[in-house]
């Protein structure tokens, strides 16, 4: 079970204060792979993105990076193995710190590696030229742009880290059909180059049709059986 | 069916069904660097029991513009045009641009002019249940105490909110929740004009569909409502007229019938061809900044059918469905 490569919330259990959210979740998301996760409003989508992105320790079971369980969460995780996944929100508005410039918003991961701020600051100009940011932009703290170039720029923080696995957690959901067309294609280039696996959450059957290899269902924290196909 | 009345409507746009017409809309942001030409000479009129959506890509002024009807602009806006509007044939129009923030904060917004905002989260105050901000809307436009309850309750069920919700405080809601009541509260005055600013935004499917049927709802009772939205599946489920911005001006208006089939301008194409169920590619290269918009079309930089005319700004002309700002619309090639 614990063999391959890949991302994998095992036998996940979560509650929150009593009421269980997720129950018994077994996912794995493989390298190069573009998993969909498909549920209702409360169905326990965003807390599993939580729980594989480190950032909130399950109850019962665990996540194992390449057949390794990983134990704990945030900042017990060490480093080079929390930087491996980025998850991308729903909301930019709610996930940018409101004091950064964009291209410090984009080059503090970079930091974080250890580069100097003039290398950093090269790498997010770089990187956001290809997600689509314009250069003049990047001097704007996030209340002076517009949510899909905020939304962009959160995408080239992600990216910034050179992560195996990006999960995205209705990431276009609020943005035009133009600008999530071109955020998609930045991910699937970035994922052919990085053989990255991808977590698609959406409740866009179109788009998970387009862009998923594999859709889940969840419901009530469950996993659904897969429909045959 | 929908895009038969729309163009009938559409058509005949001087006639007395008309309940709020935009003309010659005009808003800019003076800001450190420059100015924002965040709406540009925006004309648009909106009938009884009409759905009028705004479509475009973000940043292209579209929450700009519902905000400038309602008198929310920030202190740096400089506006100019106007906006009359007329409740019933029988009263006069006013132009609720320039009747003064007195006579707006008085007797238009909230009262004939509703908004759903765009993050309810952030425009629910988090001291007061949710019973208690409805009955208090309520009583504020004229319900008696014993029957704003009962309304409080009716309204909740009409926009598909649990009574028993209403005892929550706005931070005890999920998102969804939250952006029912806060569509709860601004129905409760019975607005003439409902302007609903991505109303979906954050809502898993079934709750946009709801959502979506309370404004269609509305218009079936003959009120009106602007929705301002991103999302084109969202305009094509409710909306009767489709209206796209682009740049800080509308290129294109058609029935949505015909907008989704056949497409005047360019750019509505384009947007249309970025679904995933379509080619689900995006329009190349960026928007103009607002900051620095060229002197000609806004779009003939990303424009395939640009020519040598497209460095001029082209007129709106009214087409025999619509309306489009192009100096070589679709379907002229066709």
């Amino acid at each position: 079970m614990s063999d391959v490569r890949g991302l994998a919330a095992e036998h996940v259990t979560v509650s929150f204060d009593g009421t269980p959210v997720l129950t018994d979740v077994t996912l794995r998301i493989a390298r190069g792979e573009t998993v969909g996760l498909r549920g209702a409003s409360g169905s326990g989508k965003s807390t599993l993105a939580r729980v594989l992105a480190f950032l909130h320790s399950p109850d019962r079971g665990h996540v194992s990076l390449d057949g390794t369980p990983i134990i704990g969460a945030r900042f017990r995780v060490p480093p080079q193995i929390r930087t491996r996944v980025a998850l991308l929100f729903q909301s930019p508005r709610a996930a940018a710190d409101p004091r950064l410039r964009l291209v410090d918003l984009i080059a503090e991961p970079v930091r974080a590696t250890g580069a100097a701020r003039q290398e950093a600051r090269h790498r997010a100009r770089d990187l956001a030229d290809r997600v689509g940011l314009t250069p003049d932009l990047l001097d704007r703290r996030p209340h002076e742009v517009s949510d899909g170039q905020l939304q962009r720029a959160c995408l080239a923080r992600a990216l910034a880290q050179q992560p195996d696995y990006l999960l995205c957690d209705e990431a276009t959901a609020m943005l035009d059909a133009s600008t999530q067309a071109q955020l998609a294609s930045v991910i699937i280039d970035y994922q052919r180059h990085r053989d990255a696996g991808v977590l698609l959450i959406s409740h866009d059957p179109a788009l998970l049709a387009r862009w998923a290899d594999r859709v889940v269902d969840i419901a009530d924290g469950r996993l659904l059986a897969p429909a045959p196909r | 069916m929908i895009g038969e009345t729309a163009t009938a409507t559409v058509t005949a746009s001087t006639d007395r069904a008309s309940v709020l017409r935009v003309d010659g809309l005009t808003v800019r942001f003076r800001i450190r660097d420059g100015i924002v030409h965040a709406v540009t000479d925006l004309s648009l009129t909106l009938h009884r029991g009409e759905l009028l959506a705004v479509v475009g890509e973000s940043g292209c002024g579209k929450s700009v513009l519902a905000h400038t009807l309602l008198g929310l602009l920030p202190a740096n806006a400089a506006v100019s045009g106007h906006a009359y509007l007329q409740v019933s044939p029988d009263t006069a129009p006013i132009d609720v641009i320039h009747c003064g923030e007195r006579r707006l904060a008085r007797d238009i917004r909230g009262r004939q002019l509703g908004l759903v905002p765009q993050s309810p989260a952030t425009a629910l105050t988090p001291v007061r249940t949710g019973r208690r901000l409805l009955e208090e809307t309520l009583r504020a436009h004229g319900s008696p105490r014993h029957e704003a309850a009962h309304q409080a309750e009716r309204l909740a069920r009409e926009v598909g909110l649990d009574p028993a919700d209403l005892d929550r405080y706005p931070f005890e809601l999920s998102g969804g929740m939250a952006q029912r009541l806060a569509t709860a509260l601004a129905l409760a005055p019975d607005p003439a004009v409902l302007i609903a600013d991505e109303p979906t935004t954050g809502l898993d499917r079934p709750l946009v569909d709801h959502t979506l049927d309370v404004l269609r709802r509305r218009c079936d009772a003959g009120y009106a409502v602007l929705l301002i939205t991103h999302d084109l599946r969202a305009a094509r489920r409710v909306a009767d007229t489709v209206a796209v911005m682009y740049a800080s001006r509308i290129v294109e208006r058609q029935p949505v019938d015909r907008f989704f089939t056949a497409p005047a301008h360019p750019y509505s194409a384009a947007l249309l061809d970025a679904l995933p169920e379509r080619t689900f590619r995006p329009i190349p290269g960026h928007p103009p900044m607002l900051t620095a918009l060229p002197d000609g079309c806004a779009y003939a930089p990303r424009c395939p059918r640009a020519t040598a005319r497209c460095a001029r700004q082209p007129e709106v002309t009214t087409t025999e469905s619509g309306a489009v700002a192009c100096h070589r619309p679709r379907e002229e090639a066709a």
